[in-house]
């Protein structure tokens, strides 16, 4: 670089303050949120929680953890995500491996089929009808199914089968092997990073959806910890079995929310520090080729 | 391909879809040709069978529902409706007062993420792109990036929670000597609340495609600038800029067919009756009227109109740019 003007050197610092706000900006209602997960319910209400629990106590994660009804919604998103995942995972990986086959007759009808939905949708009424309808309520189906497909997901993934070396392909065929031990045998091997990918994308997005089950199951056994939350949030439930002392229903009060929000996203929050990357790849991959 | 593969092809695989019809002029040849890449290829086209399913029955035969708009629906009847009742459904929304107010709300809160959410993460991007030490750059976007990837029911969550009346922000106003304000509870605040949650959750997100583009620009023409005598300003107006432009204009057609759609997950989760007068939008509104009152026809018309509007939108933007800047989705 040649020398910056003084100019430059100011707008440098400006600059750094302006980032070092963003990130204190992003980050301080995590933080604060965890402070208040660990506070005392005094000290919550006099706004003494900045960043630091203040009255250190675990009494809400005691509640938290003796209500079955918050362990049973935990493990629903779990199943859900997983057999979700799974669906989704296969149904993509099929379609894409299919779509990025270039000589393929009437591919460019396939491709139009999905691409379409991404402008046009049936919209929510339809959808919901179509559900009740096929029997699907207050099964896992209700979620896995009407979103097997990410359209977006699916053009990643169909960009990087379209990366892949033909000649490996071509070298299996002579060598005896169907297109079903192609993909299984020589493309998926292949392709661990973006079925990494796919797998974060996927998972990510049914560990943090709610609306599908809130939708569909009837019954609070059902429903999965976001949803569980959602309810605590508008005051549906109030989370806690019965039987805790006055003392300990208005610590609940308090901050069940800061806890039941730090056990939701602890998942995520574990592994984003490694998966991150993963996710800026993927999202850009779906940009250019898409 | 598969040569070796000389099976026949699987029952119901063996007729040529419809779609040939649109192929190529001489119906003959074009059947043969499809019946040699059937032979050929069955093994691929059979793995489509699954997902075509998934689009057939998810997402193409909702929009075919959605000529409920136009008959009278029962619950448990048939998923296309009893009889034709015309534009009935239509013409009652048209004349509900509710509708209309919903739909000012949609066109607020649509306008106002348009104005604050799409150039936050230009900016930022700008920003993070003059920083010249790269671990401090990454870190920056490690953390912007980090609330997209929350559930935006703990998006919602953490809302509440920052404006509870015991929350951070009212024990900044108590700083000042204010009087605690009930964020939640107030139609004056919705609009403020949703534009700033959402900003928080997505801009830095928001910045991955704009930072992708900025390394794509040719660094000869910065070299050129200077040599002209550019400051760093006239660099990134005359330079940076035009380069991330075909970015921008893909993400506004984007944002713009998406305009009626706003938030609904999130408006859904953070308004109550009380904030009903702004916060209600089109989506919410059909939501209440066809899953909790059972209107169903009368909430597929609106949602008919809102997914036409979208259409019309998302392509009258690509028309527009084409037209002017010569970019365009498509």
């Amino acid at each position: 670089m040649n020398q910056p003007t003084r100019g430059y050197r100011v707008f440098q610092g400006v600059n750094g303050v302006i980032l070092t706000l963003v990130v204190l900006v992003t980050l301080y209602p995590f933080v604060n949120i965890i402070a208040r997960s660990f506070s005392g319910e005094r000290q919550i209400r006099a706004g003494e929680v900045t960043l630091w629990p203040e009255g250190f106590n675990l009494t809400t994660y005691r509640i938290v953890f003796q209500d079955s009804m918050f362990w049973r919604n935990y493990g629903n998103t779990v199943l859900y995500t997983v057999v979700s995942t799974v669906v989704a995972m296969v149904l993509t990986t099929c379609y894409a491996y299919v779509l990025s086959k270039r000589n393929l007759k009437g591919r460019g009808v396939l491709v139009g089929v999905a691409v379409f939905t991404m402008f046009f949708t049936g919209g929510l009424i339809p959808n919901y009808v179509l559900v009740t309808s096929l029997g699907l309520k207050n099964s896992v189906w209700a979620i896995a199914l009407p979103n097997a497909i990410s359209v977006f997901n699916l053009l990643v993934m169909k960009a990087f089968f379209e990366s892949l070396p033909t000649e490996l392909e071509e070298a299996a065929e002579i060598d005896g092997l169907s297109t079903y031990g192609i993909l299984l045998r020589v493309v998926l091997p292949l392709s661990k990073a973006v079925i990494a990918t796919m797998l974060l994308f996927y998972s990510v997005s049914f560990w943090n959806s709610w609306f599908s089950a809130y939708l569909y199951m009837d019954r609070t056994e059902l429903m999965p910890a976001t949803v569980y939350l959602r309810n605590l949030i508008s005051g549906a439930t109030t989370g806690g079995n019965a039987g805790a002392g006055t003392e300990q229903l208005s610590q609940v009060g308090a901050n069940i929310q800061a806890v039941t929000i730090v056990l939701t996203s602890l998942p995520i929050l574990c592994v984003y520090p490694f998966v991150q990357r993963y996710f800026v790849s993927g999202v850009m991959l779906g940009a250019v080729k898409g | 391909m598969s040569t070796s593969t000389t099976s026949a092809p699987p029952p119901g695989t063996q007729d040529p879809p419809p779609k040939t019809r649109h192929g190529p002029a001489h119906p003959v040849a074009a059947r043969r040709g499809w019946r040699r890449a059937l032979r050929r290829d069955w093994q691929l086209y059979s793995l489509a069978v699954l997902p075509l399913l998934f689009f057939l029955v998810f997402r193409y035969l909702p929009m075919i529902g959605n000529v409920i708009a136009f008959r009278r629906f029962e619950p448990g009847g048939s998923i296309l409706g009893e009889q034709w009742v015309g534009l009935r459904y239509v013409r009652m929304f048209l004349t509900d007062p509710t509708f209309w107010q919903v739909f000012r709300n949609t066109l607020w809160l649509g306008g106002l993420t348009l104005v604050f959410c799409f150039p936050i993460p230009i900016v930022l991007a700008l920003l993070l792109n003059e920083v010249r030490r790269r671990s401090l750059k990454r870190f920056v976007q490690s953390v912007s990036y980090l609330p997209h990837f929350l559930s935006i029911v703990i998006v919602a969550g953490i809302t509440m929670q920052m404006l509870a009346t015991d929350g951070p922000v009212n024990h900044v106003l108590d700083w000042f000597g204010h009087d605690p304000v009930r964020f939640i509870q107030e139609p004056g605040w919705f609009r403020t609340i949703y534009v700033g949650s959402e900003i928080w959750q997505t801009a830095g997100w928001g910045t991955i495609l704009y930072l992708a583009a900025l390394t794509t620009i040719d660094e000869d023409l910065y070299e050129a600038a200077r040599i002209d005598g550019a400051s760093r300003w006239r660099q990134i107006w005359h330079v940076t800029l035009p380069g991330i432009r075909p970015t921008m204009i893909t993400l506004l057609i984007l944002n713009i067919g998406t305009f009626l759609a706003v938030g609904f997950e999130k408006v859904l989760l953070l308004y109550n009756p009380l904030t009903y007068p702004t916060a209600d939008v089109v989506s919410t509104y059909l939501y209440r009227a066809g899953v909790e009152s059972n209107s169903f026809s009368y909430a597929a018309a609106i949602g008919l109109f809102e997914a036409i509007i979208g259409l019309v939108l998302v392509t009258g933007a690509n028309q527009l740019s084409r037209r002017t800047v010569g970019t365009s989705l498509w």
